[in-house]
């Protein structure tokens, strides 16, 4: 019977072609969108999921734009638990053109890529950056899209930092897995520093934020209050936080934006759902007769709402099916081409659950009217000439 | 013809009334009639008459609001949908004016359907669907889907389906209502052969006098109530 | 029209309630994420455009981008301050304001996540600069103390920012006296306060901007030249118009990407379900096309009944779409401005143009979805179409 049942839901699928390819199509587009979407709320977050939740942000209290003075390492450094403490300033140049944006950071050469392994660079090209107080190393990607190679000038127009800057490029990076952001470009802080104590003389020696990697995960709340409670009352009080948190607070920022993708990503669901809900509706009236029949013959209800449920999730996972293989090769275009945006676009391992989930879904829905229907059809009205 | 066989068909005081609005219309009013084995009747009336009413609450598709209907002693008026079903499918093979053939399924598929709600094994079932193929003169077509058979030849692979199972009666609503003459009379030669070679019992509502000639007994209905009662006695095979 | 009579197109969509409505509901609902957009993007707009005056002129340091990141030092600001092309106010004064602008972290009112807000540190001579500012609660904050007024959208959305209520901000407590009005302009998003007071507290020794306004008749492109060339200067001159509107560029490129995007995508899937639709109309009225045709009706007049057909049924999803939409001007948007890193708050806002542009989207999908079913019933034949049943 299941065999039966199964043939005949098949040879129905093709009865109208046009209308089930069409149908399918609408659901290939749908199940494609809300993956890339889905995805899009996935990089959104990328940064926040690459980050550690063993190392601390130490910022100032009032916004990351309020710096802190640069001796709190010390006094950092100094607290039990601490393994090492780092720094950066956020930098914000321009290369050449705004459109050509990639972030960049003034770190600390020494301690900075030992508390970030997932950034590996080449001992030597390592070496040669320690050793040059204008070097910089750069994220793969973003050397691939300029065409920088080591040895470099990348000249930079400052934003924060006035004036035009150059650097030479020294060592490039590559990612130890694909979640790795590969954009980053980073320089000596030393020699911002020196800069900065020539030109804004009241801003040297103060960085944007410390890096604390600690010795335990589970103490990052206790030495979070620990810090910031040894600079309270100062004239620059901290806020200090696991970097995951540093990092989704960011996000936290832009979650109007968020929202509205993810309700955009539902909504196309609901729309594909009305045209499928439709396709399935005409397709039942249409073959009322026919369950009329079956019923006649002896077929029970569950019979006719199995020919019809079937139909419609055959239709319906098999868009999404393709809509799932086509997902791949887009989200690698989109990530290529909005790689500014989005360093990491990757499709995750729920994405393609959470679409064949949503694909299921729709067949179901679909089928709920007609197969409530059909089921409550009375045989001899079905007979009955309608349209 | 004297021998008191059990009727296979006993009806007592049936009933039926629809709905429309807010107005009853009665549709079938105190009807009594019994049908022997082997029996095939007739069933005749200007149209909105109830024929196919009662024809429809013979064959399970639809209940009586009162009344006794009973088919080889057993009262099918307190089943089930469900039961319902499952009775039909033993019990009762159909014959439609549109023949109501799956047109995404051969011939052979067709008739076939009714066997899927049985216990046979897909061996047994393929000799009973050759077996009534054969029977109806389309051996050679299993393999046709009803758009590539003429009118003449879907209606026996429908006469076949409805035969397949073996069913205690068989109901047929118009059966020669789509059909040209000549289709018309093989139709109704195959039913006659039916009933007289195997001993089927056969209800049939028909418009067509020629179709109502080969039944043995006819009955006219009017306005829901059953009238008069022509009895065509003829030789039949005892089966 | 000569043709086939408008009321048996009307009646052949209302026979078939479920398929026109499940139809229409899908292009309704794709209408009205394209108008969502259009509606943000108007919104975000109208914002900018409020926030800035034509003739007014701000000034930040040279490539600073934002006033954030700018710092003009007090010796520049006042080489600024002191040009004649500057407007003076009634006592003589010129029309010039010395600002200090900088982010801080605030909690948001019931989600407690925190949140970039500007704080705008000026004096009176600033708000006089701001027409579109007025007081709607509270009073103005006095100059000299650590009172300040919030801007309406972030007294509503931020903890502490309300009508009297306070927030520590650089280890000092300000108190809200006031909740300004800001018209549609980004200066809702804002805390204003004193400038000295907020120089003082986030121990700046440099203004962010000045702000001007310019005198009648002044030549602004060559004044922005002497500015600008000005060796004892290192800035930037915009008239405040341009200066918002570039501000958020990245924002508006951003709705304008993802509303062409989206709309491509949701217009396929409601274009598909009209095809879908329309074809199946076509074929459950072969025979009523047979008889229109046996009748006298030509090709044309079929065609033309089949796509008025499919029209009608987008000009009804186009219109519940829009209905829908336009209860989103209750709603406002808030979110981080990416090149400024702060919050800005703005309206979803519907206007004429939207919502041509949203009901030429429907029909040209209703005409879309159309077209070839209405070519397939233009094409049937007579004869066989007659036959079908």
């Amino acid at each position: 019977m299941a065999w039966f049942l199964a043939r005949l839901v098949l040879r129905n699928c093709f009865r109208h072609p046009l209308r089930t390819a069409l149908t399918a199509l609408g659901i290939i587009v749908a199940i494609t969108a809300f993956g890339l979407l889905r995805t899009t709320v996935d990089a959104w977050y990328a940064g926040a999921e690459a980050s550690s939740a063993s190392r601390l942000v130490v910022r100032n209290k009032n916004s990351l734009m309020f710096p802190l003075p640069l001796y709190y390492r010390n006094r950092i450094e100094q607290l039990e638990g601490v393994k090492s403490v780092s720094y950066a300033d956020w930098f914000g140049g321009i290369y050449i053109d705004r459109k050509n944006f990639f972030p960049q950071f003034a770190v600390e050469p020494l301690s900075y890529f030992p508390m970030y392994p997932e950034f590996v660079v080449p001992p030597e090209q390592m070496k040669a950056f320690q050793l040059d107080r204008r070097g910089a190393i750069v994220g793969r990607k973003t050397a691939e899209k300029y065409g920088w190679k080591v040895g470099d000038q990348i000249p930079l127009i400052g934003t924060v930092f006035a004036g035009n800057w150059s650097f030479v490029l020294r060592g490039i990076y590559h990612g130890a897995d694909a979640r790795t952001d590969e954009s980053q470009f980073f320089f000596h802080w030393d020699n911002l520093n020196e800069t900065v104590k020539r030109i804004l003389p009241d801003k040297a020696n103060q960085v944007g934020i410390f890096l604390v990697a600690l010795e335990d995960p589970s103490t990052a709340p206790a030495l979070s209050k620990q810090i910031d409670g040894m600079f309270a009352n100062s004239r620059a009080e901290t806020l200090s936080e696991t970097e995951k948190a540093f990092q989704l607070s960011f996000v936290a920022m832009t979650e109007a934006i968020l929202l509205v993708i993810q309700v955009v990503s539902f909504l196309i669901i609901v729309i594909i759902m009305a045209v499928m809900a439709n396709t399935m509706a005409m397709t039942a009236r249409e073959r009322r007769r026919e369950y009329a029949t079956l019923k006649a013959i002896g077929f029970e209800d569950h019979h006719v709402v199995a020919l019809i449920a079937g139909e419609s999730l055959l239709i319906s996972l098999a868009g999404g099916a393709i809509g799932i293989w086509l997902l791949y090769p887009l989200a690698a275009w989109v990530g290529h081409r909005f790689a500014t945006i989005f360093p990491i676009f990757i499709v995750s391992d729920r994405t393609p659950l959470a679409a064949a989930a949503m694909a299921a879904l729709i067949g179901v829905v679909a089928a709920c009217a007609p197969a409530w229907r059909a089921a409550t059809l009375k045989v001899a009205d079905g007979f009955r000439a309608l349209g | 013809m004297a021998v008191a066989e059990p009727p296979i068909v006993e009806i007592v005081g049936l009933a039926k009334s629809y709905r429309r609005g807010d107005q009853v219309v009665p549709v079938l009013q105190d009807i009594n009639l019994s049908m022997t084995r082997g029996e095939f009747v007739a069933l005749m009336g200007p149209s909105g008459s109830g024929k196919s009413t009662l024809l429809n609450l013979i064959a399970g598709i639809d209940t009586p609001d009162r009344g006794r209907l009973a088919i080889e002693g057993v009262d099918i008026t307190g089943l089930s949908e469900g039961e319902l079903a499952r009775w039909r499918a033993e019990h009762v093979g159909f014959i439609f004016q549109f023949y109501n053939l799956m047109p995404v399924l051969s011939a052979f598929e067709n008739v076939e359907l009714p066997l899927l709600l049985t216990r046979l094994d897909r061996r047994r079932r393929r000799e009973h669907v050759q077996l009534v193929l054969e029977l109806v003169g389309l051996a050679d077509r299993a393999d046709h889907y009803p758009s590539q058979l003429s009118g003449g030849q879907q209606q026996r692979v429908a006469i076949a389906r409805a035969l397949v199972s073996d069913p205690t009666i068989i109901v047929a609503d118009e059966p020669t209502g789509d059909l040209d003459r000549q289709s018309a009379r093989e139709i109704l030669d195959l039913m006659e052969s039916l009933n007289e070679r195997l001993a089927k019992t056969i209800i049939m509502v028909t418009h067509d006098h020629l179709a109502a000639e080969r039944a043995h007994v006819v009955r006219h209905l009017d306005k829901g109530v059953l009238t008069d009662r022509i009895e065509r006695p003829r030789a039949r095979a005892t089966g | 029209m000569t043709g086939v009579p408008l009321a048996y197109i009307f009646r052949n969509l209302w026979v078939r309630k479920l398929t026109t409505a499940l139809t229409a509901g899908g292009m309704a609902l794709v209408v009205f994420v394209f108008a969502a957009v259009l509606m943000l993007a108007a919104g975000l707009e109208k914002t900018l455009v409020e926030t800035g005056v034509d003739d007014n002129v701000v000034v930040i340091r040279r490539s600073a981008e934002t006033e954030i990141q700018s710092t003009v030092d007090r010796e520049q600001a006042s080489l600024v301050a002191a040009r004649p092309e500057i407007a003076t106010a009634r006592d003589g004064s010129p029309l010039a304001s010395k600002e200090t602008v900088v982010l801080v972290v605030l909690p948001k009112r019931g989600s407690e996540n925190p949140s970039n807000v500007t704080i705008r540190g000026l004096s009176s001579t600033g708000i006089a600069l701001r027409d579109q500012v007025r007081i709607v609660e509270g009073r103005m904050f006095r100059p000299g103390t650590s009172e300040v007024v919030a801007g309406s959208r972030i007294a509503e959305g931020f903890k502490g920012a309300g009508l009297g209520e306070s927030i520590t901000i650089a280890g000092k407590t300000w108190t809200v006296v006031g909740v300004f009005d800001a018209g549609g302009s980004g200066f809702a998003s804002e805390l204003w306060g004193d400038t000295d007071q907020m120089m003082q507290a986030f121990r700046r020794t440099a203004f962010s901007s000045v702000i001007f306004r310019l005198a009648p008749g002044t030549d602004y492109a060559r004044l922005r030249k002497v500015l600008e060339d000005d060796q004892r200067l290192t800035v930037e001159v915009h008239r405040e118009t341009a200066f918002y509107a570039k501000q958020s560029e990245l924002m508006s490129s951003f709705l304008s990407v993802l509303g062409s995007i989206l709309s491509t995508i949701f217009s396929i899937g409601a274009i598909i379900g009209a095809m879908i639709t329309m074809y199946a109309a076509v074929a459950n009225r072969t025979a009523e096309i047979g008889t229109l045709r046996a009748l006298g009706f030509r090709r044309v007049n079929i065609l033309v009944a089949f796509l008025v057909e499919a029209l009608l049924l987008s000009l009804v999803g186009g219109l519940a779409g829009l209905g829908l939409a336009s209860l989103l001007q209750f709603y406002t948007v808030s979110t981080m401005n990416w090149q400024t890193f702060a919050e800005l708050s703005f309206a979803f806002s519907m206007n004429a143009r939207v919502v041509m542009q949203s009901l030429a989207f429907a029909l040209f999908m209703g005409l879309a979805g159309g077209f070839l079913p209405a070519v397939r019933a233009a094409r049937l034949d007579i004869v066989d179409a007659l036959r079908s049943v």
